[in-house]
């Protein structure tokens, strides 16, 4: 049951996309979102609609995969249309008692669960073409510069790090003390919201204080590997940016720009 | 070989404050000398001191008296402490808390991504330590889907890589399968005889200790008996009296003694007790 969680899932390939430099990939991910809240009009998400499929084809994803993303988020998607709907004043189409269903809300609903759907596909694009190594990797080389105010870049990519290689570890250990505890009469399916909140405070404190000890032996044992922080340390795969990602980053300055610009045509 | 890589002088070590209720002694006054490529084992049950011992050893931990030395510098020296830790690495017993990457060889490469070496030279590093622990077709896995052993020898690896020249384990096999113990005492073999790293290895299972070359006993934060692994557990009656067991087969034959056979004390394998016979 909880090995369904899919956050960050990495698709592993051997692509252009794939081979693409994080730094670039974030960097296009963000000029992507931008430009999406730029868009005014329907015409220009025929461009995005065409560079999302053009990106899933290149990067060998298949579709089911990329749908599988957006299905967690149908009921987020399915609010946000049905509010779009009824909340828009305007040019009445369907009279509903108090509430009316209008021309400019039906527009604003479909053009906002576009958005939303758009989003979600670009950024799993990005997760499912990268490995998580690489992209905190990633995030850490571009929020170095921001080091000199102050934001600690290494630190922000350690802890996503660690985060990322304890998900799977913490996983099995909640499974294996929701074993032991259902083993001692817990039960964590039955009875109303409320009763099984309080049901689950068997798990979780034993699941806290294991969480506790291990983060104070993982960083008993990264003392003694000589970890010092972020100063003065190299990296075994260090990152550098190649033709293709310059190409890339280039290609795609220019189409997020010309998005951007359909606003004040 | 005769060189030194760890003197212990007269160190003490005590947990929270003296006539507090939390108080422990858990080192008192011990002093250990280990020699060079030399295997050494140190032997006793929980709370005997021995994890402490460890921690001291690589200056995680700083004596309250007395003095601990590696490889001639003082680990109360602060300027010296990244030094010791490259020279004196230590594996942990629980090999999950010790990995800290998502990817076995980006694990192994943490430590001398910490010294601030060079990338072409972590890559060598790496695939040496890997392959010294026999876990080169592991290197692009995630470290949760390996075996406990596995993770262990990872964890080793990950040591290994700082190429210190001794290593300290603190109970690696403790949260093993008999598999995965097996797998662990050939790699330590190994990287005794073939890659002549020190070892110091701390453990409460009595048949990894045959293979030292010499054996410590701590209780109660002292060392009660010294000596080479049949010196050790020919006392049998000594060992017991603090505890612990002598291996398997250096029972029988105590056992077969006293019932008046001519069988030696100081049998420590199957083969030897098989020639004794």
């Amino acid at each position: 049951m909880l090995k369904d969680i899919t956050i960050g899932q990495y698709f592993p390939g051997d692509t252009i996309i794939h081979k693409l430099d994080p730094r670039i990939k974030i960097i296009i991910i963000m000029m992507f979102i931008v430009s999406l809240f730029f868009i005014t009009s329907f015409s220009p998400y025929l461009l995005i609609l065409a560079f999302i499929l053009f990106t899933i084809k290149l990067s060998g994803v298949p579709f089911k995969y990329i749908l599988k993303g957006i299905k967690p988020l149908i009921l987020i998607i399915t609010i946000t249309f049905v509010i779009n709907i009824f909340m828009t004043k305007g040019e009445v189409l369907f009279p509903l008692g108090p509430l009316n269903i209008t021309k400019e809300g039906l527009y604003r609903a479909t053009f906002m669960a576009l958005r939303l759907i758009f989003l979600i596909t670009g950024t799993s694009l990005l997760t499912l073409t990268t490995s998580p190594i690489s992209l905190t990797d990633g995030i850490e080389k571009l929020l170095s510069p921001l080091k000199k105010v102050g934001i600690p870049a290494h630190e922000l990519a350690m802890m996503m790090t660690i985060a990322l290689r304890f998900i799977p570890t913490l996983l099995e250990e909640t499974d294996k003390i929701m074993k032991a505890q259902m083993a001692r009469g817990a039960d964590f399916e039955s009875g109303n919201i409320i009763r099984r909140a309080k049901n689950l405070v068997p798990l979780l404190v034993p699941l806290f204080i294991n969480a506790f000890r291990r983060a104070d032996e993982l960083a008993i044992a990264m003392e003694a590997r000589c970890y010092r922080g972020g100063e003065n340390r190299t990296r075994l795969n260090e990152l550098t940016l190649n033709k293709q990602d310059v190409l890339a980053v280039s290609l795609m300055t220019v189409f997020f720009g010309f998005i951007i610009s359909t606003r004040y045509i | 070989m005769l060189e030194e890589m760890i003197r212990v002088e007269n160190t003490t070590y005590e947990y929270g404050i003296r006539g507090e209720e939390n108080h422990l002694i858990a080192v008192d006054n011990v002093n250990i000398s280990v020699k060079k490529g030399e295997h050494l084992v140190i032997l006793g049950h929980n709370g005997s001191g021995k994890s402490t011992l460890a921690r001291l050893m690589n200056g995680l931990l700083t004596p309250t008296k007395g003095n601990v030395f590696v490889n001639g510098m003082n680990t109360k020296d602060e300027d010296n402490i990244w030094n010791i830790r490259e020279t004196a690495g230590i594996v942990f017993q629980n090999p999950d808390n010790q990995i800290v990457a998502t990817i076995v060889e980006e694990d192994v490469a943490f430590g001398p991504e910490n010294l601030g070496i060079p990338p072409v030279d972590i890559r060598k590093r790496v695939d040496e330590a890997l392959r010294i622990v026999e876990m080169t077709e592991y290197k692009n896995h995630a470290p949760h889907l390996l075996s406990g052993g596995q993770k262990q020898r990872v964890a080793i690896a990950g040591i290994l890589a700082m190429n210190p020249e001794c290593i300290i384990l603190d109970e690696p096999t403790a949260m093993l399968d008999p598999i995965g113990r097996t797998e662990i005492m050939n790699t330590l073999k190994k990287l005794n005889k073939e890659e002549k790293k020190t070892i110091i290895h701390i453990t409460h299972y009595m048949d990894e200790a045959v293979a030292a070359d010499r054996i410590l006993v701590m209780e109660k934060g002292k060392i009660m008996m010294e000596g080479t692994p049949k010196q050790v557990f020919c006392q049998v009656d000594r060992i017991k009296g603090l505890g612990l067991d002598v291996p398997q087969v250096t029972e029988l034959a105590y056992e077969l003694k006293k019932e008046g056979f001519n069988v030696p004390c100081d049998v420590l394998t199957v083969d030897e007790l098989v020639n004794a016979l």
